[in-house]
Formats: C-alpha cells, structure tokens, sequence
C-alpha cells in the first residue's frame, strides 16, 4: 500500500523532481526534525531552562562540553544565567516557529482574501485596494513591523504588555507581509477570470463567491504556496531581527533572536557559545526554508523546460 | 545540386518517462525556385525539421542521426559553418510577428545589425539597403517607418518587417515556420503573394509549414505530408491533392471544408482508410427522453436590435506621483456598432469577420458577460437586459449556452470532469438525487461521444478535440434552446475539426437546437450554418442565406472574403 | 503622502499623553495644564492637524520627548550619516548585484554559476544583524583591521558632515556597508538571472540566434537591455530597504545616522522622533517612486508611445 502511494507521487512531476533533488530532501528532512523537536520540546529537551527550579548561578558560563572547562551535562554549554544553551535553543526555535508561522498564517490569509477579491471584482475596490498595497510595499516589512508594534507598544497599557507582546508581534509581522500575498492572488486571478471555464461558470449563473473561491482559487494556489514558504523564512528573520534590536519578544519567552542578542554582549569577552549556537540554529533553519522554498519555485514553474 | 538535401533525419526528445522520437528518416530535397510545404496536424513533427535545420531546436531534443546539406555542404556536427550560414544562407520566419521582434529596439537598428553581421557595408550602406528591403516587402513611407519600434506596427506589418529582416542578408533558403496562421485572411494572403513574388524574383527557395491545406493548395509546388514524425507521402502538390494515396492524406484532404458546395456532414476517415459513416444518432434517444420532446416550432428565439457596446480604457485614477504617464488616456473602441439580426429556432445562424469584427462581444452579450452599450436584446421576446443595463438572468436562465474557442482553458483543471459537468445540474436542480445525477452524468457523456470512464479522470489527461466533447457534454447540461459556438474549432486539426462539428450537426438535429454559429473561417461557416451575418468592424455588412452569400455576394467586403480564402479546390 | 501625515499625527495625538512624557509624570496639575495650553493640545482636532502640517512643512517637527532638543536639529545633524551609508550600499547591492546576476543568467550551469548562487542563498538567509556581528567578530576582533563601531572622522561641508574624506571615515565605512548591501545584493542576483534565464528563452532571441547574430551581441546586447527593465524597478524599492535595514546596521555598528535615532525612539516611546522619522522616510520613498517612473518613461519605449496612434 505505502509503495503504491510511493509510486503515484513519485510519478508525478513535483514527486520526480522533489526526490531526484538532493537539496530539497535534505532540507525538508532537516525542517522536520526541528519542527518534532519544537513540538515535543519538553520531551527533547533535556532541561526546561525557564524553570527557575531547575536553573542555578553556579553552572553559569560553562563552554561546551567539548571544550576545556565543559560539562558532558551541558553539551552546548551554558548562558549568563545558567541555563543550559541546548534546551535554550530547543525552546526558543519554538517560538520562532510558532510566531514565524502564525504571522504567516495570518498574513496569507489576508492578503489573499483581498487579492482574489480584489482581482474578481474589479472597479474601484481593485483600485484602492492595490494603491494600499503598492503604498505598503514600498515600505519594507521591517520598518512596518517596527512601527506597528512601536505603536502598539504605546497604545496597550504597560502591565498587559508581555501578555500582549506575542500576539502583538505576530500582527506585526503579518501585516508587514499581507501585500505580496495581495499582489500575486490578485495578478493570478485577473489570469485566471479571463479563462473560459469562469466564463463558462458565469453562464450558468454561478454566484461570484462560489466562483473566486471554489474555480479560482484552487487554480493559483501554486505561486502563493511558493511565496508563503519563503515568506515564512523572511518572517522568522523579521522576528529574530525585532527580538535581537529589543523590540520583539519579551525576555521571558526568548526566542531566538532574544538568545542571540543577550550572548552579543559576551561575545567579545570570550563566551562565544551564547550567541554562536543560537545564530547557527537560526541560519540552517531559514537556510533549509529557503533551500526548500527555492526548489519549489523551480519544481512548480511551467515555464521552465525539464531538463 | 539540390540547395536543400535532407537525408535520414533522426530527432528525438529524451524525457524522463520516455524518448519521444519527433522525427524518423525522414527525407526530401528542395530546390531554387521551388516552394516546398510541410503539412501535417499538431504533433507531426513538421516545426521541429525546420528548426533543425538551422540547428535550433528547443532543448532536451537533439539530431541523432542524418545528414542535412545545404549545396552540398553538410551542416551537421558543424557549429562554425551553421553560424555563418544563418541569416546568410538561410532566413527564418517564424510564426507570431508579436513576439519575434525585440521590442526595445528600432526596426532600423534590428536590420541595420543583421546586415552588418553578415555583409560588410559601413552604417550608411546598410541603412540604404534596410529601406530598400522594406519597400520590397510592401511597407510604405518606408524612410519614415523605419524608425518605428515594433509595437507601432500592426500584425501584418510586422511579419513583413520579419520577412525583411529574413531576406536582409541574400539568403537562398527561406524557412517559414506557420508564417500566416496568427493572421487574418486578407492580411494571410497579401503575405502569401509576397513570398510568392520573392521566390521568383530572387530564384530561392522556400519551406512552408503549416497545417492549412488552402495555403498549401494555393501556394505550394511541391508537398511533403507528416504524421508522428514519419513522411507519409510527398510529391507534387497538385497531385496529391487531386489522388492523395495514404491513409493520412487522404484523411486530411477530405476533411477539409469543400469552399465551393454545401455537404450534409463532414467526411471523415478511420485509421484503416475506410470512411466513416455513423453518427451518434442512436445515442441521443435517451436524452432525448429526459428532456422530453420537442417540437420545431420555427419562433423567433433570439432578436438584437441596435446593439452597440463601446469599449473605452481609461488609465487608472493617477497615484501619488504626477508624470505625463499617469494621465488619462481614453481609449476608446467601439466593438459592436449598431447590430441587428434575428435567430430562429432549429436554424443555425454564422456571424463570420475577421478579428477585431466584434463576433465574441456580441456572443457575450448575448450570455450577459458584457453589458451591451445601447441596443436591446430579446430572447423569447423577453429584454434581457433591464433598464439598468442589468443582466437578467431569470429570463434566459439555462437555456442559453455556450462551447468556447481554447480548449485549454474552458475546463478548470483542478475538477474532474464528473464535477464540471455536474455543476450546471446541481445548480438547475437542487434536489437531485445521486442516482439522477449519475444517470444524467451517463446521458450526456454518451452522447458526445466518449467513455464513462472519462467521467473519473481531469482535463489534462485528455486532447484538444476530447475536451471539446466534454465541453459540449457541459454546455448539454442545462436543456438549452441555443447554442452559442464561438470558434469551437479554430483550435483543433482539420480531421478532429470534422469530428466535432459532425457532432454539433448531430445534436442539434436530434435536439432541436438553434445554434449561433462564430468563426472566421469561412468554408465552416458555409457548411455550418443556414444564413449568414458578415461582420466587419463592428458593423453588420451583409445578412443572407449561406448558399446566396457564397454564390452571389453583395457587399464589397464579403466579396473580398470570399476571393481571399484559401481555396483546396484551387488546384484540383 | 497626506495618508502618512495624518497617521504620524495621530500618533502625535493620540497615542499615549505626550505631556505626562514631558514633563514628568510627577509634574503638578496646573503644570500639565500650562504646557497643554503652550501645546494647543485643547483647540479641536482639525486645527491641530492643519497646525501641525504647517510645521511640518516649515520642517518643524516639534521636539523630543526624551532627549528635550528640537526634532529637525536631531534629524539634520543625523541624515548624512544614514545617506552616505545607504548610498555606498545600493551602489554596491545594484553593481555587484547586476554583474553577478548577469552571469549566472548567462551560465546557467557552470561551476562557478553555482557557487555564486549558494552564497547568495546564504545572503537571503542570513539576517542583517548576524552578519554584522560575524563581520564585526572577524575584521575587528580577530584581525583586528576595521573599526567595529562608529562614524570615523568626519569633515564639515557646510551642514552635511561627510566621512568620505578622511581614510578613518573610509575605513568605518566598510564593514557596515557590506553588511547592508549583502541582503540586497542577493536579491538582485536572484532576480537578474530570473529575468535573463527567461528573456533568453523567448522568441526574439530565438528569431536573433536564426539570424545568425552572434552569442555575444545576443547577451550583452539584447538580452540585457530587456533585462535591465526590471532593476530599475528594484533599484526604487531597494533604496526604501537599505534605509530600513538600515536601522539593523547601525544598531550593530552604532552608527550615528537616522535608524539609530528612530529605534531609541521606539524604545523610549518617543513620539516626536518616530513621527517625525516616518514623515522623512515617506517622503523620500515618494520621491523615489516618482524619479523611478520617469525613468522607467525613458527607457521603455512601448510606455513613451502609448499615447501615439499606433
């Protein structure tokens, strides 16, 4: 039964492509074991570093086990704090998933609800909704997410703050991302409304909604599933750049990008580890999304030729 | 010496599934004052010879055996020598003049450059011979137009600008890849006679590909006919056309619409060269008692009157910057001016023009996907539009439906075909219950034709003709009264082409259906249709019964129409 | 524009107490209440607006809540510093950027083709900051050549203080250019070899090779003039990235320009400098736009000929 499935997808293009590339196999291999590891953190893990039980002063500073001065206890070593830099890495990896892929989630969302509606209707609708866009996407993303949350920041009051803070930034992000979203649904629906089977559709006195989003778009679903995936990369990017500048996530949640920046300021002093583990983990991971992002482009493009 | 000597001629394709062999042995001359055609349907392997020759063929495909010679000199495995002899020896023409021309670049600077690649003249000798080229190929105030981007040249002017550039440096063979098949008919035969002439002025010698068996008949000597990448015959083209011998030729020949007489169907051979005499007749009995019988009552069932649409493309409202390109530019188009004609009930009516003639705004109109200008249209002496220019969809609900021109793109790829037929059926009847739907579902697949296990399968997985069939099974659905064909198949070979509108003919006999015929080939329109609206420009120049029409031509232009099309019968 | 301005007003006004920042939280009633009046925070909201566009227009922005000195002067005394690091920046990005795209476009699969376009992987992922710092790490700590934070000497031309002109200037220059045209550059290698890959697939080009014009003239000449359409656009766009990235690289370099001033702001919840800023981005975006489509007027002819009868 598994090989017959195999086989079907192995026949298809995208399944020839995806399993002749080693890139995209080893990277979607790598993207799994740290999306396991993320969920199951408490089990993979093997300390909880946020537990302040479990952490002491004493093991601050320790450098990786394989250096002279480590532990075999703490493989990676430990941070200013004591807390062991694996599972530190293990947890915050989490939250740069999560609000990597909610920002995302939202922003596709969004921004292809309006495109699609945007592309179909037409009219005035179609001419502000693209003026928001192009105004938007000439600002870049970081700047917008700076702003919103900077905005956010002085709107919510101080105590809810850290509460607020994750949904915050994942709003943030996400409506930094919304208008490319915006801009392809809606180029690949003006395609894909000139198409004669949505003519076809209109005869028959198919309402509009059911139209755009039963015939259309299931059709265009492939360039969006592209830019989503290197979005997400651009998205894990943004947050770790806002939590590394102070604005992102609250300490008490760090992300990765937190990690990074509280080891800055002992990388010059010798404890290179602190920042050095997190921002190799923040590399391979963007790095295998867009490894894999880019194989998908390629994969899914008809245009070019298969060579 | 022959100029051209093709000889066992290998060409292949290596995908991953497979090899795909786009050519076999094949084999044939040409010689200098002689124009050769290359005919054969979609898939034949004709365009892939003539990029061969020139060593251009789309990768992965590759030669892999034979010997091409030019004047005896062999160009395979010799890079250097077909680099010089592109351009000098042998021009291309190739298919759509659209996009065979940089479009940043003056026409000047493209020619000027192909002439001093190959000939050694100093700037102002090639910018005299640039405009001596474009006067030979027919553009006039050629010292003006000559600075001319190609984007300000209509699609007739271009490909004469293509022509030019191909004959700019003194070739001796001359390649034409489709070079009318993207054009209108007057314009298709002003190009013809062009070639025509060069070829005796300048003795060369010229290939044609195409898959119209007119041109071929009005301007080939010679004729090399193609199916799977296989010559099935050659020869004299007069003659094979009047005693065609294969199988294939004589399937194509005979498919073709007769331009001078009326036939009841189209004539169509099997594989093993027998014709093919049956017809689907048995199979609508069933539909026929879902829908409930209907009699030819001869009422008028469609009436335009004074229909106008204009089109005008005002530039979007201007953004934040200001410049000259952000200021409204209206462009305005008046594609259907004043139209007005009637359609009974079992007729079925040709509007026939060339592109621009505003056929399909009218057919959308009739179906409410464009809002009609000014002008009223009836549909059982009902308006359908209301006072608001509002589609009413109630009025005609169902009963009118449409086949479309692209095959490719009438079936929404993502459903099955069972879904894309079905849907106009859940829509019409809510309540439908599976085994209903399913047996409609087998009704109307039966009746185009095609298996039950189609139903299964999607769009993509099928061919052109096929997927025309299930559009017609989709169109079926709704128990429509008229139906509105917009070049259904302008898109097909000649041989499906004959399938499929045998097919119409038959439905619409046994269904009783008025049929509002569209295209702009006009040997189908004379087979197809009962009477005839000639459209040029939006306005109706003439309205007449087929058979007057051909025979007794009134207006100017459906006198040119008929003198211009691409006749078989020419040379038999 | 005017949607720009009116949301930095907002902000201004209605986010947070901009007197409660000022003078204190701790101030007297009567205190807050004179400092509303000198503000004109009681007149309605449409004079306030028309009041503040007004000064923004005179280039008055009001002053900082937390550094207590004119907005305009911090602004000015800031600008050069983020210019000329932007600057150097997109010229590196677009030279580099082009030559290198250019050439993968060309040679689809040659060694060196694949090399490039593995780094350039690494450019997109690599966030701004951690390259920065990795530069920092090696240039400064361990070879110890470049400086790792700062401006360098500079010289005063009147009111732009440049580091051009001095070697320090220069040299400080470096590191933090490198880092922000990195994530550009990538992008338009990418997009370059996109545009040339598909440009030399169509039928022009086809029609060109058929007419016997040599590989070279195809590549340098016609496919490139066709490929390069698209870099202006980018070019527009860029610069806006640069100047946001901006913020990134002199935070890492402590460098003094505009973004550093803008992220303190945030975190200080700064009103007046983050308005202020984002009225000055706003404005420069727009002026880039516009020098973009008439440039783009310029060079495609099919835009320039529009409004001829064809």
């Amino acid at each position: 039964m598994l090989n017959k499935t195999f086989n079907k997808i192995y026949d298809t293009d995208i399944g020839y492509s995806f399993f002749n590339s080693k890139i995209a196999m080893i990277s979607s291999a790598v993207l799994f074991i740290i999306f396991l590891c993320s969920i199951f953190a408490g089990v993979v893990s093997p300390y909880n570093p946020f537990d302040p039980a479990s952490v002491s002063l004493m093991d601050a500073f320790t450098p990786p086990s394989w250096s002279e001065g480590g532990s075999p206890s703490f493989i990676l070593g430990t941070d200013q704090q004591g807390r062991d830099m694996f599972s530190t890495i293990i947890y915050g990896s989490r939250i740069s998933l999560i609000v990597g892929f909610a920002s995302i989630l939202f922003a596709m969302i969004l921004g292809v609800f309006l495109g699609v509606t945007a592309g179909y209707i037409g009219g005035r609708y179609e001419i502000i909704v693209m003026r928001v866009t192009d105004v938007q996407l000439t600002i870049p993303s970081i700047l917008m997410a700076l702003l919103v949350n900077g905005i956010a920041k002085s709107v919510i009051s101080q105590s809810m703050h850290s509460e607020m803070a994750i949904y915050v930034l994942i709003f943030a992000i996400g409506i930094s991302e919304w208008p490319q979203f915006a801009r392809v649904s809606r180029a690949s629906t003006l395609v894909e409304k000139n198409k004669e089977y949505v003519s076809a559709s209109r005869i028959i006195g198919l309402s509009n909604v059911l139209i755009m989003f039963k015939h259309i778009l299931p059709n265009i679903l492939r360039p969006l599933l592209v830019i989503a995936t290197i979005g997400l990369a651009l998205a894990i990017i943004t947050e770790s750049t806002l939590s590394f500048l102070g604005v992102g996530v609250p300490p008490t949640t760090p992300s990765l990008g937190t990690l990074i920046r509280f080891g800055n300021s002992f990388l010059f002093s010798g404890e290179w580890w602190i920042t050095f583990f997190p921002a190799i983990f923040l590399i391979v991971l963007a790095l295998s999304i867009n490894l894999l992002g880019d194989w998908m482009r390629d994969a899914l493009n008809p245009k070019l030729k298969i060579r | 010496m022959s100029l051209l000597k093709v000889k066992n001629l290998n060409i292949s394709y290596p995908t991953r599934k497979e090899t795909i062999v786009a050519s076999k042995d094949v084999e044939f001359t040409l010689e200098r004052g002689e124009i050769l055609g290359i005919v054969g349907e979609s898939g034949s392997g004709k365009s892939t010879i003539a990029n061969a020759i020139i060593n251009l063929i789309d990768p992965p495909g590759e030669i892999t055996s034979g010997s091409i010679k030019i004047d005896n000199d062999e160009l395979r495995d010799n890079e250097e020598l077909i680099q010089e002899i592109r351009g000098k020896k042998i021009g291309f023409v190739f298919q759509d003049p659209q996009t065979s021309l940089n479009p940043l670049f003056k026409i000047k600077d493209q020619l000027i450059e192909t002439i001093q690649t190959h000939l050694n003249l100093d700037y102002q000798d090639a910018l005299k011979k640039s405009i001596q080229l474009l006067e030979e190929v027919g553009i006039d105030n050629a010292e003006k137009r000559i600075e001319d981007y190609p984007h300000q040249f209509s699609g007739g002017m271009r490909q004469r600008v293509v022509i030019a550039l191909a004959i700019s440096c003194e070739p001796d063979l001359i390649i034409a890849d489709e070079p009318t098949t993207a054009l209108d008919v007057s314009i298709q035969h002003q190009i013809l006679e062009l070639l025509k002439d060069l070829t005796k002025k300048r003795n060369l010698g010229v290939m044609i590909i195409t898959h119209d068996m007119g041109v071929i008949a009005e301007t080939t000597d010679k004729v090399i006919v193609m199916r799977h990448g296989l010559i099935v015959e050659q020869g004299d083209t007069k003659e094979l056309l009047t005693n065609p011998k294969s199988n294939e030729a004589r399937s194509l020949v005979i498919s073709v619409p007769p331009t001078n007489k009326k036939i009841d169907r189209f004539k169509l051979i099997s594989p093993d060269g027998k014709e093919i005499t049956s017809d689907s007749k048995n199979l609508t009995k069933n539909i026929i008692k879902t829908w409930g019988a209907r009699e030819n009552t001869n009422q008028k069932l469609l009436e335009l009157s004074g229909v106008t649409k204009i089109f005008d493309d005002k530039s979007l409202v201007s953004n934040f910057s200001f410049g000259s390109k952000n200021e409204t530019a209206a462009k305005v188009v008046k594609a259907v001016d004043n139209v007005s004609f009637e359609l009974f009930e079992g007729e079925t009516l040709g509007l026939v023009g060339e592109s621009g003639s505003g056929k399909s705004t009218i057919a959308k109109i009739i179906t409410g996907l464009v809002r009609p200008t000014n002008g009223e249209i009836f549909y059982n002496n009902l308006s359908l539009y209301n006072s608001k220019r509002k589609y009413q969809i109630d009025k005609s609900r169902g009963q009118v439906q449409m086949i479309f021109q692209d095959p490719y793109s009438s079936l929404n790829p993502r459903f099955k075909v069972r879904d894309i037929i079905s849907e106009p059926i859940r829509l019409f009847q809510k309540n439908i219950s599976s085994s209903e739907l399913t047996k409609n579902l087998y009704d109307l697949i039966d009746i185009v034709g095609m298996s039950r296990q189609s139903l299964d399968r999607y769009p993509h997985e099928f061919s052109g003709g096929q997927r025309q069939r299930i559009s017609i099974a989709r169109a079926l659905a709704t128990r429509p009264r008229l139906l509105i064909c917009d070049e259904p198949t302008s898109a097909l070979d000649v041989s499906i082409q004959a399938q499929v509108l045998n097919l119409l003919k038959d439905i619409q006999d046994e269904l009783h259906l008025a049929m509002l015929f569209i295209s702009h080939d006009l040997p189908v329109i004379r087979q197809m249709c009962n009477r005839i609206v000639v459209l040029k420009n939006g306005i109706v120049c003439e309205t007449k019964e087929s058979e007057e029409l051909f025979n007794n031509p009134e207006h100017p232009y459906t006198q040119e129409l008929i003198r211009l099309m691409p006749k078989i019968e020419s040379i038999i | 524009m005017i949607v720009v301005a009116f949301v930095s007003f907002s902000l201004f006004n209605f986010v947070g107490d901009p007197v409660n920042s000022m003078t204190g939280i701790d101030a007297s009633y009567e205190r807050q209440a004179e400092v509303r009046e000198i503000l004109g925070l009681n007149d309605p909201v449409y004079i306030q607006f028309s009041r503040f566009l007004g000064n923004v227009v005179q280039g008055d922005f009001g002053i900082s809540y937390q550094l207590k000195r004119e907005v305009s002067d911090l602004i000015a005394e800031r600008m050069p510093a983020t210019l000329e690091l932007v600057f150097v920046s997109a010229l590196l990005a677009i030279v580099i950027g082009v030559i290198l795209g250019v050439y993968t476009g060309i040679h689809r699969d040659s060694f060196v083709s694949n090399v490039i376009l593995v780094v350039s992987l690494a450019g997109v992922s690599l966030p701004t900051f951690i390259i920065g710092i990795m530069l920092i790490y090696l240039f400064s700590v361990i070879l110890g050549v470049l400086p790792s934070f700062g401006r360098g000497e500079v010289v005063q031309l009147g009111f732009w203080a440049t580091g051009f002109l001095t070697v320090s200037g220069l040299k400080a220059l470096i590191l933090p250019s490198v880092t922000l045209s990195l994530f550009q550059m990538t992008y338009v290698i990418r997009l370059v070899r996109a545009e040339m890959m598909e440009i030399l697939q169509t039928d022009y080009i086809k029609f060109a090779r058929a007419r016997g014009i040599k590989k070279n003239a195809i590549n340098y000449k016609h496919a490139l003039k066709n490929g390069l359409i698209p870099v202006i656009t980018i070019t527009g766009i860029n610069i806006g990235t640069l100047i946001a990235f901006s913020i990134i690289t002199e935070t890492v370099f402590q460098w003094p320009g505009m973004g550093l001033l803008f992220i303190n702001a945030v975190y200080f919840v700064d009103i007046p400098i983050m308005s202020a800023y984002m009225i000055m981005v706003a404005f420069i975006f727009v002026m880039i736009n516009f020098i973009v489509d008439i440039t783009y007027y310029f060079i495609d002819p099919r835009i320039r000929l529009k409004e001829e009868a064809s």
